[in-house]
């Protein structure tokens, strides 16, 4: 009787097999680089989006270049008025409809995502639109994040 | 010769090394999740400018000032009312002289001042949209979430056509006046 059962002491605690784990973490690694693209640009402005409920998806994204607005996160440097981004440097509106052309050939067909802090004021934002028109690139999508 | 037993490679460090480079793609990269309100400007001011001439019933217009403030049709207004007068503006059709004709005439003018807060604007812009957005979505016979969910490219046929249908009854006709510089 004593033999064919063992006395609880004895008892090993069973080694989970992490053979496959590497798997896992792999695959999840792959998922991430299909989904997701490289971060591209430093923000130099402060970004709040604005809240807005009509929200609708940017169609192709190799098709869309952005423009940041917003007060300058270095203040020491830049100051206190807003600014606008593109790219990677700050540029006044008279730059605009050059870089918009040098970033696209075909820019009838590009989407310019306007990304906007939300406590800007108007003026820049129409100086901006106002020389996206001049340049032709009339496609435009104010970015919004969706209400909670 | 002795028979030689396949060496053991140790795959142990192989889940750290994955989880690295996990973790650096996790800081390097973002995922893509842009939405916004979209809109379509005007054309380039040309020589030849032929002026519309449009009926002033037909236009709603909408004024934002420098202090955030809103004035519809010369009356002041919440910018929670501003939807709701849109669609009577809109589906008017001829009822009331003073509202539009039918909403392939309607326009809606927008127009700030250079001191007006950006977030106020897209607000306006968000309920003029709004408006039209459930004024399609009811002509379409779908509900307001899938309208605005529909994914044009992908659509079937059938939903293709009702949306055309829609957009040509309710065509999205919003102007952008000229700014005024009050408070900048």
């Amino acid at each position: 009787m004593l033999g064919k059962f063992k006395s609880p002491k004895e008892k090993e605690v069973p080694v989970i097999s992490t053979a496959s784990l590497p798997d896992i973490v792999l695959m999840l690694l792959f998922f991430f680089m299909v989904t997701a693209v490289m971060r591209e640009t430093n923000l130099l402005v402060e970004q709040h989006l604005p809240s807005a409920t009509q929200l609708t998806k940017l169609q192709d994204p190799s098709l869309v270049s952005h423009i940041y607005i917003g007060k300058p996160k270095d203040t020491q440097r830049f100051g206190h008025t807003e600014l606008i981004q593109m790219n990677d440097v700050l540029v006044n509106p008279r730059q605009v409809p050059q870089l918009i052309t040098q970033e696209n050939q075909d820019v009838t067909r590009m989407t310019v995502s306007l990304k906007v802090d939300r406590q800007s004021k108007m003026g820049l934002v129409s100086d901006v639109k106002l020389k996206l028109r001049e340049a032709n690139a009339r496609k435009i999508n104010y970015s919004a994040v969706g209400q909670r | 010769m002795a028979k030689r037993t396949p060496m053991e490679v140790n795959a142990g460090s192989m889940a750290d090394i994955s989880f690295l480079l996990l973790i650096f793609f996790l800081v390097t990269t973002q995922i893509p999740n842009e939405k916004g309100l979209p809109i379509l400007l005007p054309p380039k001011r040309t020589e030849m400018d032929n002026t519309v001439k449009m009926k002033q019933h037909n236009i709603l217009s909408v004024l934002v000032n420098s202090r955030n403030e809103l004035l519809v049709e010369r009356e002041p207004l919440n910018v929670g009312d501003l939807q709701q007068t849109t669609i009577d503006f809109l589906e008017n059709r001829g009822r009331d002289p003073k509202s539009s004709d039918s909403p392939e005439k309607a326009v809606v003018s927008i127009k700030t001042d250079r001191g007006t807060s950006y977030d106020t604007y897209l607000r306006v812009m968000d309920k003029v949209q709004a408006a039209y957005n459930t004024l399609r979505a009811k002509h379409m016979g779908i509900p307001l979430a899938a309208y605005l969910a529909l994914d044009k490219e992908k659509a079937s046929k059938a939903m293709k056509d009702k949306y055309e249908a829609a957009k040509k009854a309710y065509p999205l006709r919003i102007s952008e006046a000229e700014q005024s510089s009050v408070g900048q």
